[in-house]
């Protein structure tokens, strides 16, 4: 069939069945935007959570020039580091693996978690520490290794990498549930929307599609102009929704979190935009299977 | 080129068969009459050829081709080689004559170009040059069974089946509905005409196949509806 014939076909069947078409694109926008929000939390926790947060339970930082911790005395030492590392080592097997980082390495690491905000022009290489990245055995461990190394020279501080963040990603995971759960559930709406609005639109034309089918055209052929119409909707409230991610990203995050509140690494725009094709991909393959069903149902051969 | 073979249908819904043991042979130019009373086997017989039902035993075959056998998706070439006009027209109502008899065209992918030559030569020969632009409301029972018949026919079918065709219409324009159907037999078409149109069948002295309660108790050539076989 010609695409301009479907074109008219389409475009003929959302204006004839509007309030549908306009509550179809309203629940399709709904429930991408809270499923966006939920993928955009994800990606927040990960951003946050760094090069380090999954592969490590303890850090060790060791002294800089300008540590002002009691068991520093200017930078640390060669000999502190080789006594740090014989220390750790002697502590296996509930030390599993341990990693260095010197401060460029971090430096860089930080630059890559902080990108796009304000905070990098404000901090030098030499401000991060270089540290001991610890993995053990069993993370309630954690006092075994702080125990064993808080207080030796050259030690800055030793930190329980998870403590620090565990409760705000508690918060965050709840969230990002509840939004999860919350989409499934429009999405489940949009699903049986979509289902009810192609069925109408089949049963008020099933003059043109008994004639379509007495003179041959193909099931295929006959089911398009539904499938369509169903995947126009969609795209009409993943792009709604797609707007949405884009004006939080610029008018929240950039214009509001970012230049308050530094000390936390925002998602990038690059986060962002990685979202977007979920939000599209979701939305047309959920209108084409549930139209899909429903044409199998309604519109037989 | 059409040819039942002991072909019988039961319904599911129904405790008494639609067709029982049919045996009919229709060849290539034929014009047949079918005829008997409501709920004799008529439309039954003209679904099956279509494949909107499948025998329960026997076998439907066009050019040789089994229909009962037919794949799904092999169906909608089948219905491109049939042309089909029922009682009530079905026509598109929001749709001008043009776009009616060119539908037909569209929803087999034909150009733009195509339809453009072949939908006014058809809207000719149907006698309906001048009113291309008419809604289907705007035209009278004859002149929509005329749009029906042009977008049966667009397609140059082989066979053409109608399903009570003047069955809506007063006496004076089933003539000029059948004097067109003669004139698509005419061109090599075949064309199986189920009625209970007895003035037209006495008039037209074609072959008749009389069915009664699912079975053939006659079959004609040049029969009249009045003269039964018992």
């Amino acid at each position: 069939m010609r695409a301009s014939f479907i074109a008219r076909e389409v475009g003929g069947g959302l204006r004839r069945n509007f309030t549908m078409t306009v509550a179809l694109v309203v629940s399709v926008a709904v429930s991408l935007t809270l499923f966006g929000a939920a993928l955009l939390m994800r990606s927040q926790v990960d951003r946050m959570k760094g090069y380090w947060y999954e592969k490590v339970q303890v850090s060790i930082f060791l002294c800089g020039e300008n540590s002002l911790a009691y068991t520093c005395t200017g930078a640390v030492t060669d000999e502190q580091r080789t006594d740090v590392r014989a220390t750790l080592e002697g502590l296996k097997p509930t030390v599993q693996e341990i990693y260095y980082e010197s401060s460029d390495e971090a430096y860089s690491r930080f630059k890559e978690q902080f990108k796009g905000s304000p905070i990098i022009a404000n901090v030098a290489p030499s401000a991060l520490p270089e540290s001991f990245r610890v993995k053990l055995d069993d993370p309630s461990h954690y006092d075994q290794v702080a125990n064993a190394l808080s207080g030796k020279p050259g030690v800055e501080s030793v930190q329980d990498q998870r403590k620090l963040l565990e409760r705000f990603f508690q918060i965050l995971h709840g969230l990002q549930t509840f939004a999860l759960a919350i989409a499934g559930a429009m999405l489940f709406v949009t699903v049986l929307l979509v289902m009810n609005t192609v069925r109408v639109a089949a049963f008020a034309r099933r003059r043109e599609t008994s004639i379509m089918r007495s003179v041959g055209a193909s099931n295929a052929s006959i089911r398009l102009p539904f499938v369509l119409e169903a995947v126009t909707a969609a795209v009409l409230g993943a792009s709604l929704a797609a707007g949405t991610m884009l004006a939080v990203k610029s008018f929240v995050i950039d214009a509001r979190l970012q230049p308050n509140i530094t000390f936390i690494a925002w998602v990038t725009w690059d986060d962002v935009l990685a979202i977007l094709p979920w939000l599209f991909g979701v939305g047309i393959g959920t209108a084409v299977l549930a139209s899909g069903i429903t044409l199998r149902r309604y519109l037989k051969g | 080129m059409i040819r039942f073979e002991e072909v019988s249908k039961q319904y599911k819904s129904s405790n008494r068969p639609a067709l029982t043991d049919i045996n009919l042979d229709v060849e290539q130019g034929e014009f047949v009459f079918l005829v008997g009373s409501s709920g004799s086997g008529k439309s039954s017989l003209l679904r099956l050829l279509l494949k909107e039902e499948v025998p329960t035993a026997g076998t439907v075959s066009i050019d040789g081709l089994n229909i009962g056998k037919l794949s799904n998706r092999k169906v909608p070439a089948l219905r491109r080689t049939l042309g089909i006009v029922f009682q009530d027209f079905r026509l598109l109502p929001s749709k001008s004559v043009f776009d009616n008899v060119a539908f037909g065209m569209e929803v087999i992918g034909k150009g733009r170009k195509e339809i453009l030559e072949r939908v006014p030569e058809v809207i000719d020969l149907v006698g309906l040059e001048g009113k291309e632009d008419r809604l289907p409301s705007q035209l009278s029972g004859g002149e929509q069974q005329r749009v029906a018949l042009a977008r049966a026919f667009i397609n140059q079918p082989k066979i053409l089946l109608a399903d009570e065709p003047t069955g809506n219409l007063d006496p004076s324009t089933s003539v000029g509905i059948m004097k067109l159907l003669d004139r698509i037999n005419r061109t090599g078409t075949t064309i199986l005409m189920a009625t209970h149109d007895v003035a037209i069948v006495d008039q037209m002295r074609k072959r008749i196949v009389q069915l009664e309660h699912g079975t053939i108790i006659r079959d004609q050539q040049r029969g009249m509806y009045g003269h039964t076989g018992h």
